[in-house]
């Protein structure tokens, strides 16, 4: 909203300097965008005019040669309008004066002639459009006057963002009543106040009618007539505000509907009656495909939820939001209908949004104008339309409304405000600021009773909305304390989960993985990018209906695709190797697996908690989104060294990332044979942690890789809600390990190669019973010395008892125990 | 014979004094300790010696030997300590080779970094952290926080609709009042169009948080918001907020101004202030605006070098949205003891990027979703 400051000054004048004024508006009522001027720079070398005599210009026939009284006595000006004369007051430009270009204007010869100075145009000055001939002021001025005295020049215009509940802040009256409740300068009467007299023959029900088949969408049509009306330019000082505030002038008749707009933010739309087939109006919504050109020449296309403004003939204007060609006000039009009507704010709005259109009249329909507002601007256009126009008023009035919301009274109880507040604001001091809002106020011993004015209607109708009022304009900046709560009840602090998870994002920093922060909107190729199958869960994602672009339709169902773009883009850009992790959602229509399996609930009970994605709240969420970090090296795992050959990034050194994860957090790890579509077949595992499947661990699949450019890639991803839930830390308890020593001894099983390690170490563990306590696996050896198809696995085992120091003869014993159960794999101990 | 055992000693002392190694010294012990050495042997040969004598050669000869055992030992410490300098001078490394194995010093990511820290000052502050879905229903994005269906606040947020065919087919969406207190009936219903959206704002969890933990409460909400706002300097149509909630009895707005100085003084240093300006939120009443005063100019909005480019001369900057929660909003949670005549509160939510932005210099929010590790390792 764009607020001329001269303009403002019209009604309340605060008497300090726009920038000032802006700041108070920005701390008291609404967001400021800032402010521009209007015309020159300054209105220095700006002064008043009076032509003494024009003559011909000896060498051009298009230039005159004038001499202008400029109160220092009479100058010689060169002019080129055809329009100049003697005896005109216009405005002149002095030598040094700056143009509203910002060039310094100097004294030329013009064809042998030295202009003194120039004789401006209203375009020149930016006060009104016309280029072609120079501006002629009202003979009142005095010569050598300052032209700033009678033009606005080197005008502030204030530029507001006004909130969207405050539609009558769309109107420079509304700003000034702002201003007046903020600073206490007096506020100028309404300019509604007062109206035309009729002098048009007949009544307006003689000359048209209006019909409205939708009041619930139309609140309230109003209608005048006017007759006798000559269309022409406005006087310059209405062209001047208009341009000012951002409007085009156009013809007297357009221009006064949009100055009245500007000054109330109520809207008003013009008509050409004798454009109109018997006058008849009818207010309806549009058939389904229904078409109009609008006034900015584009065929627009309607739903049935649109209003439209029709003529017998079809629709005319698109209600509340923009006029059609068919009865525009023309040169020719000597008969207006003005309507001035309300319609409903939220039916605009999405119209407006739907069509893609928006305008001024828009802007303010849809914050909801009251139906009262109506006739204000119909009383005060009709007094200008009479006044600048020629027009005629016809008698009467057509007024089509629905019944109209009656005043509302909110009260306001003694201490409210400082008990929401903390804030104390004197009773007087809050009906002070309520009555120059405009609120009718009715004080009762610390209370009062505020009755709310049409402009604020649904803006404020409780207690709270007065607390508001109050509170803004006695000043936050300026009084309102800095306390804290006095009691909290509770204690601060991050949950188990939480704390967990960061100390698994920082393990994975700490290893060397990056952190990325991915975008979770994919496109529709992922899956299948992905080789994910049909009938796979992460195949049929959870879909944006309005995306922006496919490329951010649908919503991440792993981690993983979106670890693989940040894995190209790095290598793109010149890394060599990368090593990312990221800590975040995927998101599902349902968990993974039987919902129903048995046990399921109870786990849920337990409590994998917002990891696992159980959110608080009545009501469920509609989809799945557990917690999960998901990593991807590329390259080495680690930097060259001088010391040390690069190692490839490969399943075991994932694992070796997965482990430290898992043991940093105490959590029991396994990996199992198992795979998915994304992975190579042969390197790739199922992970368990505490024993609940968890993710998945692996080399990435070749044909995954190509997708993304990538010669090899390795990566994990698993549920942060499994880690969790499987973690032990802060949880261990103290168990003597010192008192009494342990037993260590080194063991080689040898079995055959497709054994698996794990399934030795179990047999180890199985044999070696409660005092054996550890037993890990630290070696791997293939050659002669075990023979074609066997493999040697070198385990350190750990034998302990709680209560005593073991005997040889103990272990062993327990060491043939070992022996058998390795027999039952098919293996044996390497002596 | 005690004359020669003072002459032995004299000259052991002297040899002893001379060894040049540790070799050396051992044939010093040989030679005047050894089984074969003449004090050995006089010592040996006491017994036969007149009575008069032994004591005088016994005394003497057993002082001799303590003497240059005592004499062999500190020459070996000294000779030992030599030839160990000696070696470790041989034995030298390139102490300016990087060290290994070479550990990348990896990157916690800045808006994850930026989040904790956020979270950790309004734990200080005795809040507790809650999280919740993204997926969210219409009721809790939109019509609990007093947006009721068809409210013109609702379509000003750019959001976006989740296609109903892509949830659960066995999702049903409970009747949900429209407006505070409203009872409500009828069969639960598969969703439709708009009755799931990507939640636009973090205050979903607001209306959540209060079904589920009865006043008083003080919490803060971090997490991911959707808007269909193309991508551009400012904008992206995945950011991040952290909200923040706190409701008992008699919290004011002067608390909401103490808990963000609080707040400004730890993110953006101690000498930050806030200021408050009227907003317009439809969850809040009264709502605020609330700035920060510049760090990097101090709220002068002038530099050495001119005009503050941070707060652009204003000296100010803006961070967040904020206001007392509006009675219509404790409406609809008030069978869980929110009676909007008993409790009141504050609630606010900013964009954690921006405050990254601002803090760290981050020209443009699409580096945040960019990745490029080269910008990633400049925040540890």
């Amino acid at each position: 909203m764009k607020v001329p400051y001269f303009w403002l000054r019209e009604y309340c004048d605060p008497a300090m300097p726009a920038d000032e004024l802006l700041d108070l508006i920005a701390l008291r009522t609404t967001d400021v965008e800032g402010i521009s001027y209007v015309g020159p720079p300054s209105a220095d070398g700006f002064v008043v005019g009076k032509v003494v005599s024009v003559e011909p210009h000896p060498d051009a026939d298009r230039l005159s040669v004038c001499e202008v009284d400029t109160g220092d006595g009479t100058r010689t000006i060169v002019c080129g309008a055809p329009n100049v004369a003697a005896g005109q007051t216009v405005p002149v430009a002095l030598p040094g004066a700056t143009m509203p270009g910002g060039e310094e204007l100097g004294k030329a010869k013009l064809r042998g002639v030295v202009s003194d100075g120039m004789i401006l145009s209203e375009a020149e000055l930016q006060i009104g459009d016309d280029a072609d001939g120079i501006a002629v002021l009202d003979d009142a001025a005095a010569p050598g006057s300052d032209l700033a005295e009678v033009l606005p020049l080197a005008e502030p215009v204030l530029e507001l963002e006004v909130h969207s509940n405050r539609v009558d802040c769309f109107g420079v009256y509304g700003v000034a009543r702002e201003v007046h409740a903020i600073t206490g300068a007096p506020l100028g009467d309404a300019p509604w106040e007062g109206d035309a007299e009729a002098s048009g023959e007949g009544e307006a029900s003689d000359y048209a009618s209006v019909t409205v088949e939708v009041p619930e969408l139309c609140p309230r049509f109003t209608a005048r007539v006017f007759t006798d009306v000559t269309i022409g330019p406005s006087p310059l000082w209405l062209k001047a505000k208009l341009l000012a505030a951002g409007q085009r002038p156009i013809n007297n008749v357009v221009d006064v509907t949009n100055y009245v707009m500007l000054l109330t933010a109520q809207p008003l739309h013009a008509f050409d009656l004798d454009q109109v087939p018997d006058g008849a109006l009818i207010v309806r919504s549009a058939s389904e495909g229904e078409k109009m050109t609008t006034l900015d020449g584009v065929e627009r296309t309607f739903d049935a939820d649109t209003v439209l403004v029709c003529d017998r003939n079809g629709p005319s204007g698109i209600a509340g939001i923009m006029g059609g060609q068919v009865s525009e006000v023309s040169d020719s039009t000597t008969r207006v209908l003005l309507e001035v009507a309300t319609w409903n704010g939220v039916n605009i709005l999405r119209t407006s949004r739907k069509l893609g259109l928006r305008s001024d009249a828009s802007n303010r329909f849809e914050k909801q104008l009251h139906p009262e507002l109506a006739m204000r601007a119909q009383r005060f256009a009709s007094r200008l339309l009479v006044e600048l126009c020629g027009a005629r008023l016809v008698q009467g009035t057509i007024d089509v409304a629905a019944e109209i919301p009656p005043p509302h009274g909110v009260q306001l109880g003694p201490g409210k405000a400082e008990r929401l507040l903390g804030m104390r604001i004197e009773p007087e001091l809050c009906a002070t600021y309520l009555e120059r809002l405009g609120f009718g106020v009715q004080s009762e011993g610390e209370g009062l009773t505020a009755e709310v004015p049409f402009h604020r209607h649904y803006d404020v109708g409780r207690e709270v909305d007065l607390i508001e009022e109050v509170g803004r304009i006695h000043g936050y900046d300026e009084h309102l304390p800095s306390t804290l709560p006095e009691a909290f009840g509770q204690g601060g602090r991050l949950s188990r989960e939480q704390s967990l998870r960061r100390r698994a994002e920082d393990v994975m920093r700490d290893l060397g993985f990056d952190a990325v922060v991915n975008l979770s909107l994919t496109d529709p190729g992922m899956p299948a990018r992905l080789r994910l199958p049909a009938g796979d869960l992460r195949r049929e994602p959870i879909n944006v209906s309005n995306p922006l672009s496919l490329d951010h339709s649908q919503l991440r169902t792993t981690l993983l695709g979106s670890l693989l773009d940040a894995a190209r883009y790095n290598l793109a850009h010149g890394a060599e190797r990368v090593a990312l992790y990221e800590s975040g959602r995927a998101y599902l229509r349902e968990p993974i697996g039987d919902p129903a399996a048995p046990g399921r609930e109870a786990e849920d009970a337990a409590g994998i908690g917002v990891l696992g994605g159980h959110f608080a709240g009545d009501r469920p969420p509609p989809a799945h989104e557990p917690h999960r970090i998901g990593c991807l090296a590329v390259g080495s795992i680690s930097p060259q060294s001088w010391r040390k050959e690069d190692e490839a990034a490969d399943f075991f050194a994932l694992k070796g990332a997965l482990e430290a994860l898992a043991a940093q957090l105490g959590a029991e790890l396994e990996v199992e044979q198992g795979s998915e579509p994304f992975l190579h077949p042969g390197r790739s595992a199922t992970v368990l942690l505490g024993g609940v499947e968890a993710g998945w661990i692996g080399e990435l699949h070749p044909l995954v890789c190509r997708q993304w450019d990538l010669e090899a890639a390795a990566g994990f991803e698993i549920g942060l809600g499994e880690l969790a839930k499987a973690a032990s830390l802060g949880r261990e308890q103290y168990e003597d390990v010192t008192s009494f020593p342990a037993v260590r001894q080194d063991l080689a099983a040898v079995v055959d190669e497709d054994v698996p390690a794990a399934k030795v170490r179990d047999a180890v563990l199985g044999g070696g019973g409660e005092l054996l306590r550890s037993a890990d696996v630290f070696d791997l050896y293939r050659g002669e010395q075990v023979g074609e198809g066997r493999k040697s696995l070198a385990l350190r085992l750990t034998f302990r008892a709680p209560d005593r120091t073991l005997t040889d003869d103990e272990v062993v014993g327990l060491r043939e125990q070992i022996r058998s159960e390795l027999a039952e794999l098919g293996g044996s101990l390497r002596e | 014979m005690v004359e020669r055992i003072e002459e032995i000693r004299r000259e052991a002392q002297e040899a002893i004094a001379a060894a040049a190694s540790t070799e050396e010294l051992e044939q010093l012990r040989v030679r005047y300790l050894g089984r074969k050495a003449e004090l050995t042997g006089i010592l040996r040969g006491i017994a036969d010696l007149p009575d008069d004598q032994r004591g005088p050669v016994g005394k003497a000869g057993n002082e001799a030997r303590g003497a240059m055992e005592s004499l062999l030992e500190g020459r070996a410490a000294e000779l030992d300590s030599t030839e160990i300098d000696a070696r470790l001078a041989e034995d030298r490394i390139d102490v300016t080779l990087p060290g290994a194995p070479a550990v990348p010093a990896a990157s916690r990511n800045l808006l994850q970094r930026t989040m904790r820290e956020i979270e950790d000052v309004f734990v200080g502050l005795g809040y507790r952290v809650m999280e919740g879905p993204e997926v969210e229903l219409d009721y809790y994005n939109f019509t609990a926080l007093n947006h009721p269906p068809g409210h013109a606040a609702r379509m000003a947020q750019d959001t976006f609709y989740v296609d109903p065919a892509s949830l659960s087919p066995e999702l049903r969406i409970e009747p949900a009042p429209t407006v505070p207190g409203e009872q409500v009936s009828g069969p639960a219903l598969p969703p439709g169009p708009e009755d799931v959206v990507l939640r636009t704002h973090t205050s979903p969890m607001q209306v959540r948080a209060m079904e589920t933990q009865g006043p008083p409460i003080f919490i803060v909400v971090p997490g991911r918001c959707y808007r269909s706002d193309p991508f551009d300097a400012t904008h992206s149509p995945v950011f991040h907020q952290v909200e923040g909630l706190a409701v008992g009895e008699g919290i004011t707005l002067a608390d909401l101004k103490g808990t963000l100085d609080e707040f400004a003084r730890a993110i953006f240093g101690p000498e930050r202030e806030t200021r408050f300006r009227p907003g317009f939120f439809p969850f809040t009443e009264p709502s605020v605006e609330v700035d920060v005063s510049c760090f990097r100019c101090g709220g002068s909005g002038q530099t050495p070098e001119g005009r503050c480019s941070i707060c652009k001369g204003t000296g100010w900057i803006e961070i967040l949205g904020s206001g007392m929660v509006d009675p219509n909003v404790f409406g609809f949670v008030a069978h869980n003891g929110y009676d909007p005549d008993r409790v009141q509160g504050f609630a606010f939510g900013m964009g954690i990027e921006r405050i990254a932005m601002l803090k760290h210099g981050v020209p443009d929010l699409r580096k945040f979703f960019e990745n490029d590790v080269r910008v990633l390792e400049q925040f540890r």
